[in-house]
């Protein structure tokens, strides 16, 4: 689905991504870990078409097409969906409406006809459930005066809307204490299914327990320094990244 | 931000929608001001004797004035003496009905929207359609008279309820108000006039369309709201104009007079055409707006949408007299390329309990200034007078500017006045976070803006708020990069 060869990225003079591979196939749920400034979310950000990145090198598959030759709306209308580390206040917008703009528009690039009220409502009552959200929270302006957990379970709820192919949560448990982020996780693995794929970008294994990856990679100055299975994130827990950095001073 | 970039030469270089020209013949004065023009409008119009009179007194106190020069705007010297003061399209007889009307006329509305014949039709809206300085049709009298209400162009009025015109002309608006206001008074051409009946609520929006047409033409027009006891009005006010190398002026005067437990509702969309993008023509708006709540308990509310003129100088205020009164203005001010705006309200509290309420949400972009001067003044004998005011600025771009200049003026210790200001950019970051789920990048800013301005654009009757939504979208479009 995701293929990514040797791809680099800088910001204004520095160079933040140095050569990445990485290869996520349909059915798939893959963690980017590592220490803070690693390069996780310029990653993310890369491959959602944030213009202030500048890609000096590689190149990104993503279905058959050239990723990196589209504009960020079309990457989401091809399937891509981040959840954002920070999600954006956006005054006097509801949710709801922020999803009826989105979600047309998406359909009217793939050529289908805009939902009419009816469906649009019945679409969000089934996805609600799904993220245990409240409808009162959907009619309030987009994310302002949101506590932290309702911003990350309304990240949620908008992937599961918008249904992509790939998703890329990028930190995501960040803020959440333990009752959120079980409800967070359990949308997504209710939402996992063997045509899509999911990126969970995080630098604490402790979301990992909940949404179990298939792979783990650590991320380390711009480059993935170590791939291995879910069961790196836990030795990872134990040892913490020092023994990470010091094996890649040493090599 | 190569794609920004190119999002905005597209949309900057996108045409005012309302553009062209109609080829009327009309009836003009020649070039100028001086008494003999005057006597010359008064006459085109058969007005009778005491309005001569008033209109020479005006002038004459005019002749003593000067322009103000407080406002936060620039502009060449306007050359009085090179405007045309009186145009109408020449109508063989005064219509008696829409079918006598000039069919050019029509098709004017209509490439406006606003469809003269198929209004009829259409339920809700009544419509006094004003081009250059006459009034042309208005719909739906007679269901209007029926209930006793008066809704007619100025000069109808003038004739056929001289009484109530004479009693309300100059009450809120007196003559040497200001500057404009005078110039108004003096040559104002028509406009329309309202009248409602005690205890009337009246079942449909009533709706004036002024359309500038002919060259070097000024535009003075004069509105007249009479809300009686216990009665009920909105009006709403639209407006466009062709595109022009040279500046166009319009200077109108609209009085609100709200009796005992009246309300009356006046809602403005105002995109005069703004100028090309290096600034040049459009039209310049300089506008007396007031309304006087006479009687107890009663209220008036502005609400408006600003998005077109080369320069607005408009501050719809409200005189809060009658013990209970209530004061609203909303506004949305928006200034793209080299438009200039200062813009706001007056809430003068003289009543007991009285309440004003002042919401104003600016937008520039481009290289245009927003100023938004608003006044709260409480008299010594209003007791518990309470205001609220909220002014919002948002920034698009980095070369525009936003200014508010907030004076208040207590005179009675028993008030509360509570003053808000923001200051906002809208951010890439907003803007990205809606690409990425999908939203492009015009839409993204028609969402972030009509958002900012809800509250605003929520007092506006349905119909005309998506119109005025799509109108914001359409001034703005391709100003973030
Ligand atoms: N807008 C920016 N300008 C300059 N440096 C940046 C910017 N964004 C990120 N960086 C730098 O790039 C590096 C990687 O950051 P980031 O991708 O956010 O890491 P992570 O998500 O792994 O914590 C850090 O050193 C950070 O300071
Ligand atoms: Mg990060």
């Amino acid at each position: 689905m995701l293929n990514i060869k040797n791809l680099q990225a800088k910001i204004g003079e520095k160079q933040i991504l140095n050569g990445i591979d990485l290869k996520v196939n349909a059915g798939e749920v893959h963690a980017i870990m590592g220490p803070n400034g690693s390069g996780k979310s310029t990653l993310a950000s890369v491959l959602s078409g944030r213009e202030e990145y500048e890609v000096t090198g590689g190149e990104v598959d993503f279905l058959g097409k050239d990723l990196l030759e589209l504009s960020p709306e079309d990457r989401a209308r091809e399937g891509i969906f981040m959840a954002f580390q920070y999600p954006v206040e956006i005054p006097g917008v509801s949710t709801i409406n922020f999803m009826k703009t989105a979600l047309n528009q998406i359909r009217e690039y793939r050529g289908q006809q805009a939902l009419d009220a009816v469906s649009f409502l019945q679409l969000m009552k089934e996805k609600m459930k799904l993220v245990a959200i409240d409808q009162s929270l959907l009619n309030r302006s987009l994310n302002e005066g949101f506590s932290g957990g309702e911003k990350k379970r309304n990240e949620i709820f908008q992937m599961a809307m918008l249904e992509p192919k790939l998703a890329i949560l990028d930190e995501t448990d960040s803020g959440l204490d333990i009752d959120a982020l079980r409800i967070v996780a359990n949308g997504v693995n209710k939402l996992r299914n063997k045509n899509n794929a999911t990126i969970v970008v995080t630098h604490y294994q402790r979301l990992l327990d909940y949404i179990v990856p298939d792979y783990v990679h650590v991320l380390y100055k711009g480059k993935i320094v170590k791939s291995g299975t879910k069961e790196l994130a836990l030795e990872l827990e134990a040892k913490g990244y020092d023994w990470i950095k010091s094996e890649v001073t040493v090599a | 931000m190569s794609k920004g970039n190119q999002v905005l030469e597209e949309i900057t270089s996108k045409e005012y929608e309302h553009g062209w020209t109609v080829n009327l013949e009309t009836d003009e004065a020649p070039k100028g001001l001086n008494e003999d023009i005057v006597r010359f409008i008064s006459a085109k119009k058969n007005e009778p004797e005491w309005l001569l009179e008033w209109r020479l007194k005006s002038f004459r106190q005019w002749q003593k004035m000067t322009e103000p020069k407080w406002p936060n705007v620039t502009y060449p010297v306007i050359n009085y003496q090179d405007i045309i003061y009186y145009s109408a399209p020449k109508q063989k007889v005064k219509p008696n009905s829409l079918d006598e009307v000039d069919p050019e006329l029509i098709k004017t509305f209509e490439k406006l929207g606003i469809s003269l014949t198929e209004q009829k039709r259409l339920t809700g809206v009544a419509v006094d359609a004003v081009i250059d300085s006459v009034s042309v049709a208005t719909t739906f009298k007679e269901k209007l008279s029926e209930l006793g209400i008066i809704f007619c162009s100025f000069s109808e009025a003038v004739k056929e309820h001289p009484e109530l015109v004479k009693k309300y002309l100059g009450s809120v608006v007196p003559m040497s108000d200001n500057y404009f206001a005078a110039l108004n008074s003096a040559v104002f051409s028509d406009g329309s006039f309202c009248y409602i009946p005690k205890g009337v609520r009246c079942p449909m929006e009533l709706s004036t369309y002024f359309r500038i047409n002919a060259a070097n033409t000024g535009q003075f027009e004069r509105t007249l709201i009479v809300a009686d006891e216990g009665s009920y009005v909105s009006y709403l006010e639209g407006c466009t104009a062709p595109m022009r190398d040279e500046n166009q002026l319009h200077a109108a005067v609209v009085e609100l007079y709200a009796m005992k437990g009246a309300e009356i509702k006046y809602s403005t969309v105002q995109n005069w055409y703004p100028g090309d993008k290096e600034g040049k023509g459009g039209i310049y708006n300089f506008v007396t707006k007031r309304g006087l709540c006479a009687g107890d308990h009663s209220k008036i509310s502005w609400t408006q949408v600003e998005t077109g003129s080369a320069i607005t100088w408009k501050y719809p205020s409200c005189i809060l007299k009658g013990d209970y009164s209530v004061g609203e203005f909303y506004s949305v001010a928006v200034t793209n390329n080299y438009q200039q705006a200062d813009t706001g309200t007056k809430m003068i509290h003289i009543g007991k309990n009285t309440r004003s309420r002042i919401v104003s949400k600016g937008i520039s972009a481009g290289k245009s200034q927003n100023s938004y001067r608003g006044q709260v003044h409480v008299m010594k004998r209003a007791t518990n007078a309470r205001n609220h005011s909220q002014c919002d600025s948002l920034l698009m771009g980095d070369q525009c500017g936003a200014h508010t200049f907030p004076y208040i003026d207590v005179e009675n210790n028993s008030a509360r006045i509570e003053h808000e200001a923001t200051t906002s950019k809208i951010g890439e970051d907003q803007i990205f976070y809606c690409l990425q789920r999908g939203i492009d990048e015009e839409s993204a800013v028609a969402l972030i803006v009509n958002g900012y301005a809800k509250e605003v654009l929520n007092q506006l009757p349905m119909e005309f708020a998506v119109e005025a939504q799509k109108l914001l979208a359409l001034t703005l479009e391709g100003s973030v990069g």
